[in-house]
């Protein structure tokens, strides 16, 4: 009786009512039935993502084998632990002011979980792209980009452009020696552009040559810019795959 | 909260009394009080009968034809008829509506009526090209929750201990400090960008560095507008899968000669000859 009491005094207010809508699990509890089943999609901010029924063959680990799902995870999880680098990093260089290097140096040695942290970014990032790749391999072989979903393999298109830029970006942050010129191999052949090259490698560059400009340019590119943009395109993506009628198939 | 209807504390205790939840014992409670408060004002209780209904309606339409008694043309019917509201015949429905529109005699239109100084319309007409009408095959369909949602959890577990395990035991490299003056012996892009340069070993900077990334990322757009074979199993489009991998496997093939094969000055080495000259 008092432990009914509590959640009716918990439940049975403005507060609660006006954060769980009508239906939700949360106001009217839940038995294992058809209704609240539908009613526990529906009341639930996921229900931006998934409809209340799917397609019973796509719930098969060899249909999508996750995949799609998993680049979308490990996208969330590389915003989690980036943001958490951030707290410790300057994306500062140039001769006598070597703050972005130290602080990497600091990352591991002297801040808690720093190391632990840097490595589930680093390893999350190429298994974001290895996911990325997969996903769009697995869309192919079921040819699922056929009609209606020819655009949404092109948003995938731009997605995988995306997620290697994104990538990219983030190699040059360390500020080691690795970082410098794998990125300088990348910018060089940029710098071949017909016609634009000049200007196009000034514009990635900030300078005529990867320097303290460079880092400051590509620390925005990686952690606001680009992330933002791919948010935009994720959103399109996701809608589309549901507008599309959910997943494909069946084969 | 202040004018809350009362309840009938009696009937209430009882109730509770009998074990009935607490929600439906004040529900029952509410319904009495209000019962007898009706009784006391001396009013019928339960549905109103029909008589009494066309009766309201009757007289309401005399005042409207006789010109007197609505202020104004738009007005509805003030009071009086409420509970007639479910039990109207269509015709009568319809003189209601042209009573309040002011225009007795003509049968009541959808939209403005002509001799009407009203601009507002009271329905919508929507064209039926205006609808997005959906038509799909029933299909084997399971709930998302706890169907779907159970696999994908449990898959991104799987993923979250994989990459906390690899996080543990291998640590992400940090070499010096970059030096723009000092080129390292081995000099390599990211993986994902090998096949690029190892292209680059091949072709003109131009060519392999902006001409063919910016045909293969055209060409993959272009994917779903070139194959226009509707069917999406493999039996009918082994070409379009043969393609495909053949793409990847040479893709791969780069990324692969590239990341271990080419060692100090990106000349051919192998690696259980001169080490692995690779970095993740
Ligand atoms: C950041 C990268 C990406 C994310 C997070 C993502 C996410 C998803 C998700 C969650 C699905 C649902 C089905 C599944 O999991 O397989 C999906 C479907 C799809 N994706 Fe992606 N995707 C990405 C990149 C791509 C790429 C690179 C392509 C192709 C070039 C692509 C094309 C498609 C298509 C056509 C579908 C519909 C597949 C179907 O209906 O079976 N996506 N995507």
């Amino acid at each position: 009786m008092a432990k009914k009491d509590l959640k009716g005094a918990v439940q049975d207010n403005v507060v609660w009512k006006s954060i769980f809508r009508p239906g939700s699990i949360y106001r009217k509890g839940y038995r294992d039935t058809s209704r609240d089943r539908a009613l526990a999609a529906m009341n639930n901010v996921l229900y931006h993502l998934h409809p209340v029924k799917v397609k019973r063959h796509g719930l098969k680990l060899t249909y999508t084998y996750c995949l799609g799902g998993l680049s979308f995870f490990l996208f969330i999880l590389l915003t989690i632990t980036g943001i958490f680098l951030m707290f410790f990093y300057t994306p500062a260089a140039g001769a006598g002011t070597e703050v972005a290097y130290l602080n990497m140096r600091d990352l591991s040695a002297s801040v808690t979980f720093g190391q632990l942290v840097r490595n589930l970014h680093r390893w999350g990032a190429h298994a974001m792209v290895f996911t990325v790749f997969l996903h769009m391999a697995r869309v192919f072989y079921h040819g699922a980009y056929k009609p209606p979903r020819e655009f949404n393999w092109v948003v995938g298109v731009i997605l995988l452009l995306l997620t290697l830029l994104l990538s990219f970006t983030g190699y040059l942050l360390p500020w080691d020696q690795l970082a410098l010129w794998a990125v300088t191999v990348g910018t060089n052949m940029m710098g071949f552009t017909p016609v634009f090259g000049d200007q196009v490698q000034f514009v990635l560059l900030g300078d005529v040559e990867i320097g303290p400009n460079t880092l400051l340019r590509w620390y925005v590119l990686h952690v606001l810019f680009i992330p933002f943009i791919t948010v935009l395109f994720l959103a399109v993506h996701f809608w589309r795959i549901r507008k599309d009628g959910g997943i494909s198939g069946p084969l | 909260m202040s004018d809350e209807v009362q309840i009938d504390q009696e009937v209430y205790d009882r109730l509770i009394g009998e074990g009935k939840s607490e929600r439906i014992a004040r529900a029952k409670a509410k319904a009495a009080a209000v019962r007898q408060a009706k009784i006391a004002e001396g009013q019928s209780l339960g549905p109103k009968p029909a008589e009494e209904a066309s009766k309201k309606l009757e007289e309401f339409r005399e005042k409207a034809a006789s010109g007197g008694g609505v202020a104004t043309k738009t007005a509805a019917p003030a009071g009086g008829d409420a509970g007639a509201g479910g039990r109207l015949t269509p015709e009568q429905r319809a003189a209601r509506v042209a009573a309040s529109l002011g225009q007795e005699q003509q049968p009541p239109s959808m939209g403005v009526p002509a001799s009407s100084e009203h601009t507002h319309r009271l329905l919508a007409l929507v064209p039926p090209s205006g609808i997005q009408q959906v038509q799909a095959k029933q299909q084997d369909k399971v709930y998302t929750w706890p169907h779907l949602l159970l696999v994908e959890f449990v898959a991104l577990l799987a993923v979250t201990a994989l990459l906390l395990v690899a996080s543990f035991f291998l640590d992400a490299p940090l070499g010096s400090l970059a030096n723009p003056n000092e080129v390292p012996a081995i000099n390599k892009a990211p993986w994902y960008f090998m096949g690029l340069q190892e292209l680059l070993r091949y072709f003109h900077p131009m060519v392999a560095g902006v001409t063919l990334p910016g045909v293969f990322m055209v060409g993959l757009m272009a994917v779903p507008y070139v194959d226009k074979n509707p069917s999406a199993h493999p039996e009918n489009r082994k070409l379009a899968n043969m393609a495909f991998t053949f793409f990847l496997t040479f893709w791969g093939l780069l990324v692969i000669i590239g990341s271990f094969l080419r060692g100090a000055g990106y000349e051919w080495v192998w690696p259980w000859v001169e080490g692995l000259g690779f970095t993740l």
